[in-house]
């Protein structure tokens, strides 16, 4: 053996010793995939019309004066980030599905999982990494526009409503790790890039129309009980968020009707605000939990 | 330090890999060839831990699929088609390299060997290369770590005459134990590099046979083509490998890499009826 293969082995035992000893990093390994992956998905042109979207929202609600609007009381800011808030619900969730599950699934297609899987990184820091930075790469644009808004709103003498920012950022952020982790899911579950889009798609359709307060009320005409149809509408993430933004400016839920009391007494208004923010969480964090033993345990490319 | 044990794949209704039993010894220099559909592809996945299948591999007594950072860290693998990555070259190197725990000067330095002007590359997206740029590339990926298994999937198809050169000089620098697993549809174009020769069809080995070895893989041939008369399609041929013309294009020179010598008499092979004269002279002129 010559001694450029000593010196070889010698480096590749030292590697297994230190990969054995857990030294390697799975958090490293997390963190470079992340980065890699932020690194791609701001190259991508999803990327520039989905920044581009929120961007010209904002632009457009001061453009047509949203901020010297009145609704229910509420102008300036507060009126403002009411109206972003109910546009990015309407946005989000299916651009977040679409984007993750073609590109997710289409990288595996194009042989992006081939090469990057063949070097020596876990599955684990892989899967959640690559979730980590798309993320970050998700949440960034739609709270940055928001808070641009703010600080042009500022800028502009209104007063600023911090209790309101802080919650909507939250609910930002729960929004996009839900709909993340169901994408994620998705790309894991399906073995193409058409059947998972054709699957994001469904599903956003399936939310929606569990949206439909028409069909919840054609459940009740029905003789479904009320706490069963309001326990399936607070079952979507979509109607949690709609609930959660509109309770900040309307407490007694009366744009919601009846089933405001259902909601009011059993949660309270603080104890809602609260349920809004874990609840999407713990969908996302459960769907993508599924998602990754799904790709941990069958073919990778 | 490689064993296939009864190793079948199946997708859906079809099966594509059929009980292979493999063995692959310290220093094998393997070329896997077979058709469109052999099952080569398969083979090279189940070996990189990458999908589930029946039987058994085992690389340095270890289950790739259990195991992956164990085992992964001992290979370098070159893919048949580049991944369509948007990222730089840079941070592709970056990735490589950090969790290989290789080091990114010497991979940079591999892919200035083979000819790539990395000063200019570095901070263009992977996908904007071209196809012998990305190729280069992702070899110097696999060939600038410490590994003792290579598996390369048509790894020198892209590649021209002098980069295939030094291809194979960098594969001869590699240690004389290390595992080389080069697939291809043509076994002409890897012959010269192997010592074994694994042939597949329809998910079996219908061949595994042993070589003779005795090109030098840092070889070259001094070689001077005659012809009869000037014919552009064999002009245009001569000229990719580098060859140049000195009597009124009649007479072609240039050097051609040793282990590449069988693919370069294949391409002459079809000029047969032009041919006046053939020299060609291992290491002088």
């Amino acid at each position: 053996m010559n001694t450029s293969t000593t010196t070889i082995d010698a480096n590749i035992k030292k590697m297994d010793e230190q990969a054995k000893a857990g030294n390697m990093g799975v958090m490293k390994h997390l963190w470079l995939t992340a980065k890699a992956d932020m690194i791609e998905s701001l190259r991508s042109r999803w990327f520039m019309v989905y920044s581009g979207i929120f961007g010209s929202i904002i632009i457009l609600l001061f453009v047509f004066g949203l901020t010297e609007s009145r609704v229910m009381g509420f102008t300036g800011l507060s009126r403002l980030l009411i109206a972003y808030i109910q546009l990015t619900m309407a946005i989000l969730p299916i651009f977040v599905l679409i984007t993750t599950v073609r590109s997710v699934a289409g990288d595996r297609e194009a042989g992006v999982f081939e090469y990057m899987l063949s070097l020596p990184v876990s599955l684990s820091a892989w899967y959640w990494g690559k979730m980590s930075g798309r993320f970050a790469v998700i949440f960034l644009p739609v709270i940055t526009a928001m808070l641009i808004a703010v600080g042009v709103g500022i800028l502009k003498g209104s007063d600023m409503p911090w209790a309101m920012v802080s919650y909507y950022s939250g609910l930002l952020l729960a929004l996009s790790w839900c709909f993340l982790g169901i994408g994620m899911m998705i790309s894991s579950l399906a073995r193409s890039s058409d059947v998972a889009t054709g699957a994001a798609f469904v599903s956003w359709l399936v939310l929606i129309m569990f949206l439909d307060l028409i069909l919840l009320g054609v459940m009740v005409q029905e003789g479904m009980p009320m706490e069963t149809a309001v326990s399936l509408s607070l079952a979507n993430p979509l109607q949690v968020f709609r609930t959660a933004a509109m309770i900040l400016f309307d407490s007694q839920l009366v744009l919601l009707g009846p089933t405001a009391y259902v909601i009011l007494d059993n949660f309270s208004v603080n104890g809602y605000l609260a349920f809004a923010l874990i609840y999407p969480v713990v969908i996302g964090t459960v769907a993508a939990s599924i998602g990754y033993w799904k790709f941990k345990n069958s073919d990778l490319p | 330090m490689i064993q296939f044990n009864q190793v079948s794949k199946q997708f859906k209704n079809v099966q594509v890999l059929k009980n292979i039993q493999l063995d692959m010894n310290a220093g094998d220099r393997i070329a896997l060839v077979g058709s469109n559909g052999a099952g080569k592809t398969t083979l090279i996945r189940c070996l990189l831990g990458q999908y589930n299948h029946q039987g058994s591999v085992r690389v340095h007594d270890l289950v790739p699929r259990e195991n992956r950072e164990l085992v992964l860290r001992h290979v370098g693998f070159v893919p048949q088609l580049p991944p369509p990555l948007k990222m730089p070259v840079e941070q592709l190197i970056d990735f490589s390299a950090k969790v290989s725990h290789a080091d990114f000067d010497r991979i940079v330095h591999v892919a200035e060997r083979l000819g790539l002007n990395t000063a200019e590359l570095l901070k263009r997206p992977f996908v904007k290369l071209s196809g012998g740029q990305k190729q280069k590339l992702l070899i110097s990926i696999a060939l600038g770590r410490d590994t003792d298994i290579l598996i390369m999937d048509e790894p020198a198809a892209n590649l021209d005459p002098e980069a295939r050169h030094i291809f194979f000089q960098l594969l001869s620098e590699k240690p004389k134990d290390t595992i080389m697993l080069i697939s291809s549809h043509r076994l002409d174009e890897v012959a010269a590099l192997v010592n074994r020769v694994i042939e597949m069809d329809c998910g079996e080995v219908i061949l595994d046979d042993h070589v003779e070895d005795l090109v030098d893989m840092t070889s070259q041939l001094f070689c001077r083509i005659g012809v009869l008369k000037e014919e552009p399609a064999f002009v245009k041929a001569i000229s990719e490998w580098g060859f140049t013309e000195t009597v009124d294009a009649k007479i072609w020179e240039g050097v051609v890499a040793g282990p590449d010598r069988l693919r370069f008499l294949g391409m002459i092979s079809r000029y047969a009826g032009l041919l006046s004269s053939i020299t060609m002279n291992d290491g002088v002129k």
